[in-house]
């Protein structure tokens, strides 16, 4: 540990001499009142540090210390339903130390150190064990927290304990006499190993139309949604954390509004998961770096997040990671950069942005964790994006687009008109389509890729039929085409569309879409026989079932859904024999 | 504290470019500490320390480097950051943009003494912002509700009579069924003596001058100043707020002249620019000024910001605005379009946004069908704007029947509903025009709205 002293400041850069034989992304603590940094530059004698607080008050001259460990996550039974800072500060505890602002230099751990947890072992000494095999297990709300060999270490178990400890007590202890705690340090910026990673086959359920049935992510996959102010990112992000069925979220709230984090705050303790009927918090860990906390912080807050679900990975689960915004994240690094002075690529940011991203986007995944039992975990990333203007073609939109697997593109004019989630369907795709056919046939129906396909055209077909429209006038297309332009608007209007808000459409199970697809594609089907014979589309438009199809989405039954079908085939049966 | 005693003043500037001065040789400086210049002939400058090196302090001075010289002219480094002195007696009161009074009284007698930067609020701290404020405006109150503790900017043009609308929401914003303490901050950055007389005359109209605190950086003051501008204002709503308790509204105009002498400083200090020359980190930098809006657990108070801005080129993508919708939970958007028809005020619903208004409405607060309505209202509108476009080219014989009636409601729900000049209108007032406009439509067309709601509240039932 060397101690060195500062010589530059500006903003949240500082640097410090005298600090020779320090690492890059050490920790150092600088200043008087020990505010928490990190060496991002080594240059003979200096050391480049981002501080991860307010830098207001420090002197040239005072002294830097530092600490011979990277930035590392504490990772252990009690994250769930925790709030954290950037760099995993739990904020509660924060606010008990500091108030209602936070102020520096206060560094609670990760982890509540004097709380006891419930261990039952797994193994009995005389075992063999390596990295990644289980010792024991800790429930952790509902689940079972499983306590594994960290990473490079192994032997043979030379003691084991069962019963009430803290995350810190050594549990285990293995011949060579390495002791083995609930709790392992991770560092952050370092990927946790697994043995390998596998292809995504399992749709990734969230309970909205337009993502499962339209464009799906699947488990272990990534997804993007980019769109401007008021295009619902963070609305939608937060419907995902929701409802997706994954038994672990970590919501990472990276440089936005105090408000919004308030209300998840306030909201997921309340909101019950409809899958396990327990409140959505308890399997939920937030981070919370909001605009206007230190920007290093900021980028730190990514990696902290990752690596907490890269550990509940390793124990088997399938994890769901939110990141709102990537580009607050993407900006961190640019300010940084700007303050090293480093030459600037693209609009400012730094040339290495395209490789950050990527490394963040691919510790997403579906692999065969370590261990013996050979464990199968997911992390599937989420990453909104706020695009200047909305404008997709700047960097950090460019960039995700060639890692993510499924592209929302939120739409300003959709937002304008209300139309939420105001994902574009033309823009938007999947590359997950192919690997999913299987499981949607397995699971929902065997027809379910004809059903989409079919939408898609119709969609498709309506851009260009409502060219013609604004050229020369709906009264120019034939029937047929005025049908396609009623059952699309259907589709938008009716499928879509859906409320996040409502009581029950703000999730919609994966029968239920299925058969409101199906009702809407069997209502054009009949519609289309009905004006072949000829019967007029204003008196089909007309019809009572037309309306009952406007409120399916209220209903909170598929099979009450699915009765809709038949509505179809009666009205639209005597409407011909009326007409005969 | 003893070393504040010890008086550092150097004479040692090296460097003057625009607003920065460059002192070699001092010690003992601390980042963002305050720095008093004297002059030549005496008069004195206040400036900040915005980088420190082993040699040189770059300093960046409020009221402009003019008659600054690198000989005579001394620095004293004060140690403390910039500072507002704060007590019970500053309502009423008027101060320049570094927090010093301009309105020729004495000084605040200081009950306590605040640094203006403030401090990040605590997420868990904060509390849910959930009072419904009826600011008698339908566009607002209808479509876009405004509650307390939220950040919701204007987004104007320049000649659109953003002030006017931030005037009326001034004078006429209560809680439903409250009485309680409230007050006004007024943050002006490079606006004119008219519309700061215009800001000063409509708060005497009202008879609220008393609970008026004045921040007042007009265009021919120091620009640099602007930087401080708000942050001397949100210092003094936060002790309004939450040491006195009171609700307050801070209006902060012109966001976008602030914005300037930021790119102003960021320029001098040769910093890569991002997008149009605005440095990289204006994002931060304006979150430290939006996030200050709120509400604290356990706390009366609350901050509600209402930030105007001069869209350049009426350009909503534009780095200013664009930042702030970012970052602020919503926006009110003024057209152009709509003005010069004669809509007062001319805001242009679509692409406007409040973020907190479901937590703000509903049963008990507003009204059970507001959401409902609100919905309605802007998807039918919006239908009836884009037929309006199909109209001028195709002419409006060529639209079915039902899109005639959209056409119609399009316009006159900019005649009644958005327009309404001086009227002060209840909530129920702004719900029973939106149901008359709705009426204008079919009922099968009402898809967002609750069928037990029509049934009670729809003209049509209500007749029978």
């Amino acid at each position: 540990m060397t101690t060195g002293s500062i010589s530059r400041i500006s903003g949240p850069v500082v640097t410090a001499e005298g600090l020779r034989g320090s690492m890059m992304y050490e920790v150092v603590r600088v200043g008087t009142d020990a505010l928490f940094g990190e060496i991002i530059r080594l240059d003979k004698n200096e050391a480049v540090i981002q501080v991860y607080e307010d830098t207001s008050g420090l002197k040239v001259g005072e002294k830097v210390e530092s600490t011979g460990t990277q930035f590392s996550v504490a990772l252990g039974p009690g994250l769930l339903s925790s709030i954290y800072d950037g760099i995993q500060r739990p904020l509660p505890v924060l606010y008990e130390m500091s108030g209602d602002f936070i102020s520096r230099g206060v560094f609670p751990p990760g982890l509540d150190l004097s709380r006891k947890w419930r261990f039952t072992p797994v193994v009995s000494v005389g075992d063999e064990v390596r990295e990644g095999d289980l010792i024991g297990i800790v429930p952790e709300f509902h689940i079972e927290h499983r306590i594994m060999v960290p990473p490079s270490v192994s032997g043979k178990v030379r003691e084991i304990l069962e019963g009430d400890y803290t995350v810190s007590d050594p549990v285990c202890i293995l011949d060579d006499g390495t002791k083995i705690a609930m709790m392992q340090l991770w560092p952050a910026r370092k990927p946790r190993p697994y043995r390998k990673k596998m292809d995504p086959d399992t749709l990734l359920i969230t309970g909205q139309r337009i993502f499962d049935t339209m464009f799906p992510v699947a488990k272990g996959g990534t997804a993007m949604i980019p769109g401007g102010f008021g295009t619902g990112k963070t609305v939608a992000e937060q419907t995902l954390a929701k409802w997706s069925d994954t038994r672990i979220v970590v919501y990472i709230g990276c440089g936005e509004r105090g408000n919004e984090m308030t209300d998840v705050l306030y909201e997921f303790p309340e909101l019950i998961d409809p899958r396990t009927g327990l409140p959505l918090i308890e399997r939920t860990v937030l981070i919370a770096n909001t605009s206007n906390m230190p920007v290093a912080a900021r980028e730190a807050s990514i990696y902290t997040g990752i690596t907490i679900a890269e550990y509940y990975r390793d124990m088997g689960y399938d994890v769901a990671l939110m990141a709102d915004s990537t580009s607050r994240w993407g900006e961190a690094l640019r300010e940084i950069s700007g303050r090293l002075e480093e030459m600037p690529g693209e609009e400012g940011y730094p040339a290495y942005l395209a490789t950050r991203l990527a490394a963040f986007y691919e510790r997403a995944g579906r692999v065969v964790c370590k261990g013996m039992d050979e464990r199968i975990g997911s992390i599937t990333i989420i990453g909104a994006v706020s695009p200047p203007g909305g404008d997709f073609s700047e960097p950090i939109t460019q960039n995700t687009l060639r890692v993510a697997g499924t592209f929302w593109a939120l739409d300003t004019a959709l937002a304008y008109r209300r139309h939420f989630p105001s994902v574009n369907w033309i823009k938007s795709y999947s590359l997950y389509l192919e690997s999913l056919e299987d499981w949607y046939e397995k699971e929902v129906a065997e027809d379910w890729k004809d059903l989409r396909e079919e939408a898609i055209y119709l969609l498709q077909k309506e851009v260009e039929l409502q060219e013609i429209v604004q050229l020369v006038g709906p009264d120019a297309l034939p029937d047929s085409e005025k049908l396609i332009l009623e059952v699309s608007r259907i589709i938008r209007e009716d499928f879509l569309q859906q409320s996040a808000f409502h009581e029950i459409d703000s999730f919609c199970s994966l029968d239920k879409q299925y058969w409101m697809m199906k009702v809407i594609l069997t209502f054009h089907e009949k519609a289309k026989k009905a004006m072949n014979r000829g019967i007029g589309i204003d008196s089909i438009m007309q019809l009572p079932v037309k309306k009952a199809i406007g409120r399916m989405k209220e209903l909170s039954d598929a099979e009450m859904v699915r009765e809709h079908i038949d509505r179809i085939t009666i009205d639209i049966d005597s409407l011909m024999e009326e007409d005969r | 504290m003893t070393d504040l005693l010890v008086s550092r003043e150097y004479r040692t500037i090296t460097n003057v470019a625009g607003p920065l001065i460059f002192i070699s040789n001092a010690k003992d400086v601390s980042y963002d500490e305050i720095v008093r210049i004297r002059l030549p002939d005496g008069e004195e400058r206040t400036g900040r320390v915005l980088e420190i090196s082993k040699d040189v302090a770059v300093v960046q001075v409020f009221e402009g480097t003019t008659g600054i010289d690198n000989r005579l002219t001394s620095a004293e480094f004060t140690g403390k950051p910039l500072t507002m002195k704060l007590s019970p007696d500053i309502l009423g009161r008027t101060f320049n943009g570094i927090g010093k009074p301009r309105d020729g009284g004495p000084d605040i007698i200081e009950e306590m003494e605040v640094d203006v930067n403030g401090m990040p609020i605590n997420p868990v701290a904060r509390d849910k912002p959930e009072d419904f404020i009826q600011t008698g405006m339908s566009a607002i109150d209808g479509l876009n509700t405004l509650v307390r503790g939220q950040k919701l900017p204007i987004f104007s043009g320049a000649g659109l009579p953003a002030n006017k609308l931030a005037a009326q929401i001034g004078r006429q914003a209560k809680v439903l069924g409250e009485g309680e303490q409230f007050s006004v901050v007024f943050a002006a950055m490079g606006i004119t003596f008219r519309e700061a007389s215009f800001f000063t005359r409509s708060f005497e109209r009202s008879g609220a001058l008393g609970r008026v605190v004045f921040f007042m950086n007009l265009t021919n003051d120091p620009t640099i100043e602007r930087l401080t501008t708000p942050r001397c204002a949100l210092t003094v709503a936060e002790y309004l707020a939450y040491t006195l308790n009171h609700h307050v509204l801070v209006i902060l105009t012109d966001m976008i002249n602030y914005c300037e002498a930021l790119r102003e400083i960021s320029t001098a200090r040769e910093e890569v620019p991002g997008r149009r020359g605005y440095p990289g980190y204006m994002y931060t930098d304006l979150s430290t000024i939006y996030e200050r809006a709120g509400k604290i657990k356990g706390k009366k108070g609350s901050i509600t910001q209402i930030p105007i801005l001069t869209m350049p080129d009426d350009d909503i993508t534009h780095p200013v605005p664009d930042l702030t919708g970012y970052i602020t939970e919503g926006q009110i958007v003024l057209s152009r379009d709509l003005f010069r028809r004669g809509g007062d005020p001319p805001i242009d619903v679509l692409p406007c946004l409040s973020r907190l208004m479901n937590s703000g409405i509903g049963e008990g607060k507003t009204r059970e069908d507001h959401r409902n309505v609100a919905d309605q209202l802007y998807a039918s509108y919006a239908y009836g704007r884009d037929l309006r476009r199909l109209v001028a080219i195709v002419g409006e014989e060529a639209l079915t029947e039902l899109d005639r009636k959209y056409l119609k409601l399009a316009d006159e729900f900019e005649k009644t509903f958005i327009s309404q000049g001086d009227e002060n209108r209840a909530i129920a007032r702004t719900l029973e025009i939106g149901w008359n406009l709705l009426a204008m439509l079919p009922e099968e067309e009402l898809k967002r709205i609750n069928e037990s709601y029509i049934e009670k509240y729809h003209p049509g039932y209500q007749e029978e």
